[in-house]
């Protein structure tokens, strides 16, 4: 069956969120709700079809008829006001924002387990991008330590990422770790204004046992790729996984080392911001498994 | 004092010595530096607070103990730490803070000022002095980097550094680039150079921004940092002592603090080699240095290729990690 579902925020994320919405055979977006009645968002979804309004959430919970989903992409205190009325209303949560009131989810690792739960949250693009590498690894070994190095183009860094960088690394920070299963997770983000702009990439680096079988680890990896572009055309392992023996340079760590690049899929925002499109698709992955049931 | 002098011997010499501070390293400099009269000197990871990792290389020493020990060796000295965000957090401020360092230095790259505004606004919040950095200024002119420090001043930041991380301004670059942020900032905020060796400048392009109105000039004892080294103190202060400009160091107690002291810390000395000319002439980052050796090394690449594919790039501060992609493609995947 096709599960029913709201836009909430006609920014970036939430037009480009739109377009693979209506892409997807599971889920038929009929509202998207913005600020600003003259936004490219919400000029671009009532061309599509979609109901649009600046009157907020009382306007999406006062239609006749409610949606199954609400994808939420405004900004961690607005998720956080919206998310009791949802519950109350009895539509499920997609949180695209930092607010992190659900459980996170990465959708190769964990989207079978938080199917009831009603509000669930995408941790950050770096989590999506990086998370099921460190997963990859820990699956195979016992990962003590995990650091992922998220590089995005300025411009696709937002105003709502940049005020709150410490939100990117503390939240992706943790999900590394209950999500990825590493034991210690860190995180590191780095906006390069290069023009034209780079492609999103992701630099994931676990400390594993210095015995640790490498191709088992190898192979984990190169499946795990394989998942995540199954629903992120544009991810892929730029290099060979790099292992490294300890040395004083890795802290006396054995480490692997693992080079990601994740080119959008240009929908409505531009190839290289694959930070923000690796979002909207983990968002529509999980929408659509929601939808199966 | 006419012009304030920071020794970032602690932090920039951390790239160095690849981060292997230990408590009697910091105890020596800083009780050599805080008796030749250096006013501030600056301590933490090389990448700034939280930079202990994979991608930057691990301190051998947790920083918070090299702060600790920094403070309480200090007698007139005030201690700062910078941080970076996106490597470190709020939280690490405060605890710097807590352990008593006075002044917080937030260094962003030169176009990206304001992902810094929730920072300076904690740091002034708790009581620091501030101290803000555009890194790599040398890739924006000027209008653009004073645009960038209004965005730091409104944040809090009271002295907005020209930071010269690839060492690649030279002189009238230096002296623009100070004149457009003191015309900017007029008296809301100080002016700072921050310079490295990379082309043999330190010392005459920090003269050129104390004249276009830095009232701060970064330097390291023996050039300890990154790249080429820092401009040495011993020789920027001989220089300003010769101009009668008053550093309020005393330049025979550091000429013996920066050879007795600092010298004996460094692994090797910071030469104005090849590898570090490239990163001038080619506008790299300079603690891109050792990892650009070390990747060179583990891949049988060229280490100059690595640097000169990294500005090829354009590589910001803080991208370590794609010199390993760079010396994979080198070696040919």
């Amino acid at each position: 069956m096709t599960a029913t579902a709201a836009i909430v925020g006609s920014g970036n994320i939430g037009t480009d969120l739109m377009h693979k919405l209506l892409r997807s055979d599971l889920i038929d977006p009929l509202w998207m709700v913005g600020i600003d009645p003259s936004s490219e968002g919400l000029s671009q979804a009532r061309e599509h079809g979609l109901q649009t309004s600046v009157d907020g959430v009382d306007w999406l919970l006062a239609q006749d008829v409610r949606p199954d989903l609400v994808f939420e992409a405004t900004s961690a205190a607005v998720h956080r006001a919206n998310a009791p009325r949802y519950e109350e209303a009895g539509i499920k949560a997609i949180d695209l924002t930092p607010a992190a009131i659900g459980p996170y989810v990465v959708p190769p690792v964990n989207l079978g387990e938080h199917l009831d739960a009603p509000n669930v949250n995408l941790i950050t693009c770096g989590g999506q991008a990086t998370i099921p590498i460190v997963k990859a690894v820990s699956r195979a070994v016992p990962v003590s330590y995990a650091e992922i190095v998220a590089t995005v183009s300025s411009r696709s860094a937002g105003p709502g990422t940049r005020a709150n960088i410490d939100e990117f690394t503390r939240t992706t920070s943790h999900g590394i770790e209950v999500i990825g299963g590493a034991q210690k997770g860190k995180a590191i983000i780095v906006l390069n204004p290069a023009d034209p702009p780079m492609v999103m990439r992701d630099t994931i680096f676990c400390a594993i046992p210095e015995d640790a079988d490498t191709e088992l680890v190898a192979v984990s990896i190169r499946d795990m790729v394989a998942e995540v572009a199954g629903y992120v055309p544009g991810y892929r392992l730029l290099d060979e996984p790099q292992f490294d023996p300890p040395s004083p340079a890795t802290g006396g760590m054995a480490r692997v080392c693992v080079f990601i690049e994740v080119e959008g899929a240009g929908d409505f925002l531009p190839p290289y911001s694959g930070n923000l499109d690796i979002m909207t698709a983990a968002a529509t992955r999980v929408g659509e498994q929601l939808a199966k049931g | 004092m006419d012009v304030r002098v920071t020794d970032t011997s602690l932090r920039d010499g951390s790239h160095a010595k690849r981060h292997q501070f230990t408590v009697d390293d910091v105890r020596n400099v800083v009780g050599a530096l805080d008796d030749a009269g250096v006013p501030v000197i600056e301590v933490t990871h090389g990448d700034g607070l939280g930079g202990s990792s994979f991608i930057y290389g691990f301190s051998h020493t947790p920083e918070q103990e090299l702060i600790k020990t920094a403070v309480a060796t200090a007698k007139r000295a005030r201690i700062a730490f910078l941080m970076l965000p996106g490597v470190g957090v709020k939280d690490d401020i405060l605890v710097s803070a807590d352990n008593g360092a006075q002044i917080c230095r937030i260094a962003t790259h030169c176009t990206e000022a304001d992902i810094s505004v929730q920072h300076f606004g904690l740091a002034r919040d708790r009581g620091l002095e501030t101290v803000g950095f555009l890194m790599m200024s040398h890739s924006q002119p000027p209008e653009v980097l004073a645009r960038q420090a209004r965005i730091m001043a409104d944040a809090g930041c009271q002295c907005v550094y020209v930071v010269d991380s690839a060492g690649a301004l030279i002189m009238d670059q230096v002296g623009d680039r100070v004149s457009a942020l003191v015309a900017e900032l007029g008296s809301d905020a100080q002016v700072g150079f921050h310079g490295h060796e990379n082309l043999g400048l330190g010392v005459a392009n920090s003269v050129i921004a104390y004249r276009a109105g830095a009232r701060q000039i970064d330097g390291s004892a023996r050039r300890f940092g990154a790249g080429a080294g820092n401009t040495p103190v011993e020789a920027f202060v001989g220089v300003c002592d010769k101009l009668g400009i008053d550093t309020g160091i005393d330049f025979f107690k550091m000429l013996d603090a920066a050879e007795d002291v600092v010298a004996p810390v460094m692994d090797q000395e910071c030469l104005l080699d090849r590898m570090a000319l490239l990163m001038g002439y080619a506008g790299v980052y300079s603690s891109f240095l050792r990892h650009a050796y070390r990747q060179a090394e583990r891949y049988g690449v060229s280490g100059p290729e690595i640097l000169v594919r990294a500005g090829e790039r354009r590589l910001v501060g803080g991208q370590e990690d794609q010199l390993i992609d760079i010396a994979l493609e080198l070696r040919g995947r």
